[in-house]
């Protein structure tokens, strides 16, 4: 009988998956290159995450956890691995779906239908909180007026502050974002390309904004986008795939493309990449934006006003191009504006948030 | 590039040549339509240097063949030689690279780089030795130079013609500069092994037994330095001056964050390197690539390109990423070299202190230690005995859980790159592998490293 199995996979020159040797291999694993078979693979991918809650001890029992979800492949994943985590291992965490409307029509609306059946699908409460509502504007008139240039800088400053408000809504302890490794080796690059150094010391850390309100946490800080596209393949989950309408991503950064490359040289590169963030030692002489308050909203902010406040003004005030770019002036803007924003885009993937959370 | 940061520090609008065609023409702007670009938008009179405010501009003169970069389009020949040479003293003169009673040894490859930096540690011999002679009581001595050329051919195969040529082009490059004369040492790269043990195989076999072809390019730079160090402190050279830029620091940069190296990074990119028993300096750091072939092209400084070690793997990969970054934004590779920099260095990045008093008083007065002043930094004891990287504290401690034969010590004694990339996974082929190493490599751990790990914990 053992015999008879032994030969057969010689015979049909399919392998055996390398974990339980029992099983067909159906894939092969982005980040270890090993031969599994789709169960094998479904439980090494959740024991991953679940190592991660545990060993960062993101979570404790009781806590309300906000997943900020977009209806893109990450934050759908997530929702579904944290929920099915939570029932198997007793977390006894109250998990919801929180979803920002930036008012973009014929993408968000789509994604939020998405979003709107994985509240059915995985009983999670949804909040919706929408930039109409916060700021008065939708992302639709915001483009009228300024364009296709920094549209996306307007959005994701925006974002940032509605994931904070909808979680302050939520009455939530944590909100949980669905980065990826990728994304994370992605801005570690783009932090020593654009020599940010208070946000390279910070960006590969699991857990931020631990004196805010809300601390943030990233429970696939180790885990492959590849791993998690196969994972949402395989396990037919719903979600949103379009790209937004604003900002198309035809032609992927220099620093994605760059990681992309790597990846198939060397698949644990991306892996070293955060090693090297995380053991990164910064010198403490180096000057360091302080952290405080802003003045008009109360939100945190490095300058007087937060970055949303100073674009927000602007846009009331019929001068868009205010907070922009390294100016904060108004008379020596406009040039240079655009000539950033067409740079941007080489360089970055996605300022934009398809599935920045 | 994005800047919306408040924070960006990129430089990214301080060149206003490149902002003009940038925009429009995002990926494959060459620098020589910028000069042409603003000679036809400006008229015919191209704006003269931006320093003498007098000449023409090197572009304007004439321009190299694709190498006439920000540089050429604002400085004329001999503003840009003169900031250049600045550049250069003022990393030598501020780090105490060079002392008067030195004996330095520079490492040349036959690149642009190494040309430039032999180039300029003459003119700085030269003058000294003018200063000497002119000067009454001759206090000051002159600082001996050396040159050593680490011969690869068993590593990298060339034919014996091209290989006869280019040394023959070597010799001319060294023995053509002006007296004082500079011993020029050409050594094979096999020397790392005693005369009598058959390094050519030995090496040949080492070099077998890495299998990842990045990790072996490593593996022949870490054997390169070894020789180095050996020439240097066998013909009683006490500093040894590489030729890494600007260009080339920022490819380290990248592909030390990609094999997991943050931890060690910052040593290797400081002005000064004191870990290996000949301190190494950098006083090339803050020129770039693009500033150098211009020199080079400038003042007709000749290169042997053609035994120069190609790279491949990751290094290759990295190596184009930042050419293509630099294209977009001429100021990108000192962006990362800066940022870098940001990283704390360790206690090894500076030149030791000197108490010796038989010193001339006129040489110690010499010493300038503007940037020598005690700063923070990290102090590290043990080293990767393949890359001689400081450990991390992850890597520590495997090194302690530690005891076994030799062999199985060199495991755990590498970092973590030099492990995964260069050591054989598979135990019986690490025994071997520890035997073709060379002897300097092997004995590190032993000494520095395991005697008193022990002792710490």
């Amino acid at each position: 009988m053992e015999d008879m199995e032994a030969k057969e996979p010689r015979r049909t020159g399919t392998r055996l998956c390398c974990l339980c040797n029992q099983r067909r291999a159906a894939l092969k694993r982005p980040k270890t290159l090993d031969q599994i078979c789709r169960e094998c693979f479904y439980e090494v991918f959740e024991e991953e995450i679940h190592r991660v809650i545990v060993d960062n001890k993101l979570f404790n029992p009781g806590e309300r956890i906000a997943i900020g979800a977009s209806g893109g492949k990450d934050s759908t994943v997530l929702a579904y691995v944290l929920s099915e985590l939570n029932r198997r291992h007793n977390y006894g965490l109250d998990l919801f779906l929180l979803s920002v409307d930036e008012g973009i029509t014929g993408y968000r609306d789509d994604s939020l239908e998405t979003v709107k059946r994985n509240e059915v699908q995985y009983g999670l409460p949804l909040k919706i909180v929408s930039y109409k509502d916060l700021y008065g504007w939708t992302m639709d008139e915001i483009v009228k007026m300024i364009g296709l240039k920094n549209n996306c800088t307007f959005c994701g400053v925006f974002r940032r502050q509605a994931l904070d408000r909808g979680a302050a809504l939520l009455k939530v302890d944590k909100l949980v974002t669905g980065h990826n490794v990728d994304d994370i080796a992605e801005t570690v690059l783009l932090n020593i390309l654009r020599g940010d150094i208070a946000r390279l010391s910070r960006c590969t850390s699991i857990t931020t904004g631990e004196d805010g309100p809300i601390p943030r946490c990233k429970p696939f800080k180790y885990t492959y986008e590849k791993e998690i596209v196969m994972y949402a393949y395989f396990k037919r989950l719903d979600y949103f795939s379009t790209e937004c309408i604003y900002s198309p991503n035809a032609y992927r950064g220099f620093a994605r493309e760059f990681i992309k490359d790597l990846e198939r040289m060397r698949p644990r590169a991306i892996l070293d990449i955060i090693k090297s963030g995380e053991n990164f030692r910064i010198s403490t002489s180096t000057k360091m934006p302080e952290q405080g308050t802003c003045e008009r909203c109360g939100y945190i902010s490095s300058q007087k006003w937060c970055k949303a406040c100073v674009l927000l003004e602007g846009l009331n005030r019929g001068l868009p191009k205010l907070g922009i770019g390294r100016s904060r002036g108004l008379d020596n803007g406009d040039a240079k504006d655009t000539r950033q924003s067409s740079r941007t885009k080489q360089i970055e993937s996605k300022s934009c948030g398809t599935l920045d959370f | 590039m994005a800047c919306n940061s408040s924070t960006c520090q990129s430089s990214c609008f301080r060149n206003e040549d490149n902002i003009n065609n940038v925009g429009e023409h995002p990926r494959d702007t060459v620098p020589i339509e910028t000069s042409k670009n603003r000679t036809s938008v400006e008229g015919e009179q191209p704006s003269p240097c931006v320093k003498c405010k007098t000449n023409r501009t090197i572009s304007a003169v004439g321009s190299p063949s694709g190498e006439n970069g920000g540089d050429a389009g604002k400085f004329c020949g001999d503003c840009f030689r003169s900031n250049l040479y600045g550049k250069f003293r003022l990393s030598v003169t501020s780090h105490a690279m060079i002392i008067p009673s030195d004996n330095v040894l520079v490492a040349f490859s036959g690149g642009s780089a190494s040309s430039v930096v032999l180039q300029f540690v003459h003119e700085m011999q030269h003058r000294a030795q003018k200063n000497f002679e002119a000067s009454r009581d001759r206090s000051l001595p002159v600082f001996g130079v050396g040159v050593a050329f680490i011969d690869e051919s068993a590593v990298y195969p060339v034919a014996s013609n091209k290989y006869d040529k280019s040394i023959q082009q070597i010799k001319s490059i060294v023995y053509n500069l002006p007296p004082p004369l500079k011993p020029l040492h050409i050594v094979p790269i096999t020397d790392i092994y005693p005369s009598d043990s058959g390094g050519k195989d030995r090496l040949g076999k080492l070099l077998d037994a890495v299998n990842d072809i990045t990790g072996k390019e490593d593996l022949i730079l870490h054997l390169r330095m070894l020789a180095l160090q050996k020439v240097a402190s066998e013909k009683g050279y006490n500093k040894l001056i590489l030729g890494s830029c600007t260009s080339s620091i920022a490819c380290h940069v990248i592909s030390s964050i990609v094999k997991g190296q943050g931890y060690s990074l910052s040593a290797d990119i400081q002005y000064v390197d004191a870990r290996w028993e000949i301190p190494v300096v950098l006083p090339l750091r803050d020129c770039t690539a693009q500033e150098l072939n211009l020199l080079c092209w400038l003042d007709g400084l000749k290169t042997v390109e053609l035994l120069n070690s190609r790279r491949a793997g990751i290094n290759s990969l990295v190596s184009s990423f930042v050419t293509l970054l630099q294209e977009e934004n001429p100021s990108r590779e000192s962006t990362i070299v800066r940022t870098a920099g940001k990283l704390k260095a360790f206690h090894f990045n500076r030149i030791p202190e000197i108490n010796d008093c038989d010193m001339p008083l006129a040489t110690q007065r010499r010493i300038k230690r503007y940037n020598q002043k005690p700063q923070e930094s990290i102090s590290s004891e043990f080293f990767c005995p393949i890359c001689n990287s400081p450990l991390d504290n992850s890597e520590l401690l495997s090194l302690s859980a530690h005891d076994g034969s030799q062999s199985s010590k060199l495991n755990v004694c590498c970092c973590s790159s030099c492990k995964f990339q260069i050591l054989p996974k598979d135990p019986t082929l690490m025994e071997q592998f520890y035997l073709l190493l060379p002897q300097q490599l092997v004995s590190r751990p032993k000494s520095s490293n395991h005697g008193n790990i022990s002792l710490l914990r």
